[in-house]
Order: structure tokens, then C-alpha cells, then sequence
């Protein structure tokens, strides 16, 4: 088990690596800094004096070690619009992302596994054919669609709640709507079709026949081993809490880390976008190791196998 | 999911009793064959010229709702055709897909026959981007990508090719491998092709399927990334449309003129909805075990 998850660390952390690695180039691919900051007609000593101020005359080694360490020291820069340390203005956004993405996994995994399972136990049954209709409306529709739907009929029509802005908790129910009902579409299908396999394995019927109650059979035979797709996917939500909210929390205003992060790229703010880049790498990327972990525990047969 | 049951849809023969396909299933074929088929004659049948201004006819409501036959989907806040801003971003949103599908396709394909050939270090490293990639969510990625680099629709269309490479990469490489235990591809090295007739000449054409059938996933998730980031305002630029830019342009008059908004934002979600239902279709049909 120590080697799998060392390996498994390993991985993670190459993965960081790359994004750091994938911003550096992206950000020297925009262009001459000296170029962009004094205007075009600077005299070449200005520039030059400019490019060794800020290391840009070294090789280009040199300057990717200086900017891991400058990146492995939490400074990535003052945000171009406010002034201030770009991870802090960061980090103060993501408590008011959570609030709208917390409350919307709650609902995914309250609604979406039950759901799931009741379907699979019901096959073709009118509730497995509702269940999934609902399913497949609730993730097809693009979820900037699905939010203006609601903020059409809530806001528009009924006028029982606002259309954005973040100044009650009133404000946050129709994005965690939002968020929550695409969430649990998706879960609900994992959770039927992977509770569908294993209902259809041989270890089920020999359980059934031998006379255990059939609810025995589902929460002791089933459910456990329909774990491990559902906890793939739970691990992905996980990851995509802070990311996943970009579209909606534009169209709702909500002043999250995913409006900062459109607002940021319309100005080109480049400290703010590489610092949300590399929180949703790092969030993204340890929900990935806790999901590896955790298949280790469920199933003994991947942490003896090491390579799955 | 999707894509492993799809290929082995294409691998497997159809069992011969055969049921009836289900209407539901009916329908989503032809509307994606109508939406194709738009994309592809939207010049021809556009009734108005898209960018024409008629500010006596501003926001005037599609019929049903009180429109006349003049303006059949009505018209926006300057008084431009609806049906033919509906047509050409369908055009666009078709273009885009189909271009960064295909450009996406041939550079997945390539890194995939490169980390076999060469395998060492260099397939490792393939494999981290790979890894990168399917980490990262995708808009996250392209929001970083047009922050540093900025928009143009060139830029546009080669940053959602980057959307699935690692799929085909992922595909082609094992593919390929595998490939290359076989006799064919042994035999044609061994009368002394060059590994580049060898790749596009045979190994290629045996692993087409499965990469279409990859291909035929991504073109609506592009479609959709697209829509995202155009509706975010990065992407499609005006005078051009999206599907996208027309949901964001119809938000700002949401209470006024919700059509503007609904047409769009119609056609996105019942695109989704066929290629989803004929996917689960196809699924269902071919898997064995889940009948």
C-alpha cells in the first residue's frame, strides 16, 4: 500500500509540474513583456534595461528555475487590477465559491445516488424511464442554458427570487439549483449503470437464490461493489468544486473564484489567471490522489496489482 | 464509457434479433441530420441578411407569441433577422466543431504513433500531457489559454482542437502498439517501408474506426465548449455569431424579448439530447451484458 500511494503521489505531483511548466510556456508564447509594457517605441536601452530588470535577458532555463521558486514561495505576482497580491485576492473569493458549490454536491449526491439506485433496482419500470429522462434532460442542457431557464421562469415570470448578485442567501438558490441538478443527472446515471453491472454478476443470483433477503443482497453484495465508479465520479465533483462554477456563477454575478477568473482573462490580468490555474490544478489534481487512495482501500485487488 | 462501448458497438456484430428502434431514438437522428444540413446550405436559405439593420422592426416577437410571417423567430434589439442569425451561427458552431474535431483528430493521432514508435522518455512524457490534460478541466485550460494569448477565431478553433487529443492520443497509441506485434505491419517494415508508410498507409486504416467513433463523441462536447466561452464573450467575436454569442447577446433581454434567447439556447440542448440518446441507443444495443 506505501508504494501505491507513493507512485500515485509521484504521478500527482509530475502532473502539477506540467501546468507550472504549461504556464510558463503559454506565458512567454503571448509575447515580448519588454514589448507589451513600454510602448513600441521605447528606445532599445529602455527595453533592455527593462528585460534584465525582470531576468528576461538570461537563458531561458535560468528564468523557469526563477519562476518555480518564486511559484514554490507562494508569490505569483500583484494582480494588475487591484494591486495586490494576486493569491490573496484569490483566496478571499474562494469561502463565497464554496457557498454555492458545497451546498450543490449536497444535492448531487442526495439526489443522484438514490435516484441511481431505485432506477437500477426498477429496470424499465416507469420510474427507471422518468428517472433517466430527467437524467439525460438534466445534463444535456448546457448548464448556462439551465440557469437562465430558471432565472427566466423564478425571476422574469414569478419574481419570487433574484436574478444575481450574492447579497442573501435568497441569491443562492437558484444557482445552487443550477449547479445541484446537473450534478445529480450525471450521478444518477453512473450510479444505474454501475449498479445495473454488478446486479447483473453471478455472485448476485447465487445470493439471491440461496435465500438472503433481497435487501441483504443490494446493501451487502451490490452496493459495495458498485462503489468504485461512484467514487470516481464523486472524487471528480469533489475536484470540480472550485471549478466547475465558472458558467454559472456568471450568469447568476456571483462574485466567486469562476467570475473572477472570466472577469481576469477580459483584462488579461495574468497573475490572478495563473493563480486560479494552479488552485484548480492542485484541487483538481489531489481529489484525483484521494480517488486512487481510496481505490486502494475499496479493492484490494488494485493496491496488490499496483499497476491498474 | 460511452466511447469503449461505442467502439466495440462497431467491432461486434449485430445479434440477429434485432428490435425495434425507438422512436425517441428516430427523432435525434433527424434533427441532427436537419442541423448538419442547415449548417451546410445556410447561405442559401437564409431569408434576410444577418447583419441587416431594421430598427422599425426592433425586438418584434416570433409568431405564436403575436409575429407575423415576416420574421417567423422574430427579431432582436436592432431589428436583425432571427432565423437568419440562427442559421449562420448554427454554420458557425458546425464549422467550429468540425475543425477542431479534425485538427484535434490528427494531432492526438500523431503524439499517439509517436509515444509508440519511439517509446523511452519520449512516450512517457506523452503520457504526462496526457495526464495533464484529462486532469484539467477543459474551459479552465481554455480561459488560461485566451487570457495569455489572446482571441482570434484561428486561435479559437486551434485551442478547442486541444479539447479530446489526449482520447485519440490515448487510443491511437494502444492501438498502435499493438499493431505493431502483428504480422502486417512487421511484414511491410521488414520489405523496407519507411515507419511513416507504414503509420499512414496500414497501421492507419485498422484503427480508423475506433478513432472515428472517438470523433463523432467530441464534435458535440466542442460544439458545447464553444457555446461556453462564446456565451462568456471569449469566443466567437462579433460581427460573427455563435449559438453561444447569441445565448449571452439574448441574457441582456431576458425580460423583455426571451426569444432571442430561447431559439438558441433550443437548438444547443436538443443537439445534446440526440447525440446523447442516440449514444445511449447504440449502448444498450450492442452491449450484451446490460440486455
Amino acid at each position: 500500500m506505501a508504494w501505491f500511494a507513493l507512485a500515485r503521489f509521484a504521478r500527482a505531483m509530475i502532473t502539477i509540474l506540467v501546468v507550472v511548466g504549461f504556464a510558463f510556456i503559454v506565458l512567454r508564447l503571448s509575447g515580448d513583456p519588454a514589448l507589451e509594457i513600454l510602448s513600441n517605441d521605447a528606445p532599445p536601452e529602455a527595453r533592455d534595461a527593462f528585460r534584465s530588470a525582470f531576468g528576461l535577458d538570461q537563458p531561458i532555463w535560468v528564468q523557469f528555475f526563477d519562476y518555480m521558486t518564486r511559484i514554490a514561495a507562494g508569490n505569483l505576482g500583484n494582480s494588475m487590477r487591484e494591486g495586490r497580491n494576486a493569491l490573496a485576492v484569490v483566496i478571499e473569493r474562494i469561502p463565497i465559491t464554496l457557498a454555492l458549490s458545497v451546498p450543490a454536491f449536497l444535492i448531487n449526491v442526495v439526489i443522484g445516488i438514490p435516484a441511481g439506485i431505485l432506477a437500477a433496482l426498477h429496470r424499465n419500470s416507469l420510474l427507471d424511464r422518468g428517472v433517466m429522462l430527467g437524467a439525460v434532460a438534466g445534463f444535456t442542457i448546457p448548464t448556462f442554458v439551465l440557469g437562465l431557464l430558471l432565472v427566466l421562469v423564478f425571476s422574469v415570470q414569478l419574481g419570487w427570487l433574484p436574478s444575481g448578485g450574492a447579497r442573501s442567501w435568497h441569491h443562492a438558490i437558484l444557482p445552487v439549483l443550477t449547479l445541484g441538478a446537473g450534478g445529480a443527472a450525471v450521478l444518477a446515471r453512473y450510479t444505474r449503470s454501475a449498479m445495473l453491472e454488478v446486479l447483473g454478476q453471478p455472485y448476485i443470483r447465487t445470493a439471491h437464490v440461496k435465500g438472503v433477503p433481497w435487501r441483504l443482497v443490494v446493501y451487502r453484495h451490490a452496493l459495495p461493489n458498485a462503489a468504485i465508479p461512484m467514487v470516481t465520479i464523486i472524487g471528480f465533483m469533489l475536484g470540480q468544486l472550485i471549478a466547475g462554477a465558472v458558467l454559472v456563477e456568471s450568469v447568476f454575478a456571483w462574485p466567486g473564484v469562476g467570475r473572477l477568473l472570466v472577469a481576469s482573462v477580459v483584462s488579461r490580468d495574468l497573475p490572478v489567471v495563473q493563480c486560479v490555474l494552479f488552485l484548480i490544478a492542485v484541487t483538481m489534481v489531489t481529489s484525483n490522489l484521494l480517488v486512487d487512495l481510496l481505490y486502494g482501500l475499496l479493492d484490494p485487488r488494485i493496491r496488490r496489482g499496483g499497476q491498474a | 464509457m460511452l466511447q469503449q462501448s461505442t467502439s466495440e458497438a462497431l467491432t461486434s456484430k449485430p445479434t440477429s434479433t434485432r428490435p425495434r428502434t425507438p422512436l425517441l431514438v428516430h427523432m435525434a437522428l433527424a434533427y441532427l441530420a436537419v442541423f448538419v444540413t442547415t449548417a451546410a446550405v445556410a447561405q442559401f436559405i437564409i431569408p434576410y441578411d444577418p447583419a441587416a439593420i431594421d430598427l422599425k422592426a426592433r425586438l418584434s416577437p416570433p409568431i405564436g407569441w403575436g409575429g407575423s410571417l415576416a420574421h417567423p423567430f422574430g427579431t432582436d434589439e436592432l431589428g436583425r433577422d432571427m432565423l437568419s442569425r440562427l442559421v449562420l451561427s448554427i454554420q458557425m458552431s458546425v464549422s467550429i466543431g468540425l475543425g477542431a474535431t479534425g485538427l484535434g483528430a490528427m494531432v492526438g493521432t500523431s503524439l499517439g504513433f509517436i509515444a509508440a514508435h519511439l517509446r523511452g522518455w519520449i512516450e512517457q512524457a506523452i503520457l504526462a500531457l496526457i495526464d495533464f490534460q484529462a486532469t484539467m478541466p477543459f474551459l479552465i485550460l481554455a480561459l488560461a489559454v485566451l487570457a495569455f494569448i489572446g482571441n482570434s477565431l484561428a486561435v479559437f478553433v486551434c485551442l478547442l482542437a486541444l479539447h479530446g487529443w489526449e482520447r485519440y492520443a490515448r487510443i491511437a497509441r494502444s492501438l498502435a502498439i499493438s499493431a505493431n506485434a502483428q504480422g502486417y505491419a512487421s511484414a511491410v517494415r521488414q520489405l523496407g517501408a519507411h515507419p511513416l508508410h507504414v503509420y499512414w498507409r496500414h497501421i492507419l486504416p485498422n484503427v480508423a474506426a475506433t478513432l472515428i467513433v472517438s470523433m463523432t463523441i467530441s464534435f458535440p462536447e466542442i460544439i458545447l465548449v464553444e457555446s461556453g466561452l462564446s456565451f462568456l464573450g471569449l469566443g466567437v467575436q462579433p460581427p460573427s455569431t455563435s449559438l453561444g454569442a447569441m445565448v449571452g447577446y439574448g441574457r441582456d433581454y431576458l425580460a423583455r424579448a426571451p426569444w432571442v434567447l430561447m431559439m438558441p439556447s433550443l437548438v444547443i440542448s436538443l443537439m445534446a439530447l440526440s447525440v446523447s440518446l442516440i449514444g445511449d441507443w447504440l449502448r444498450d444495443r450492442f452491449d450484451g451484458t446490460l440486455r
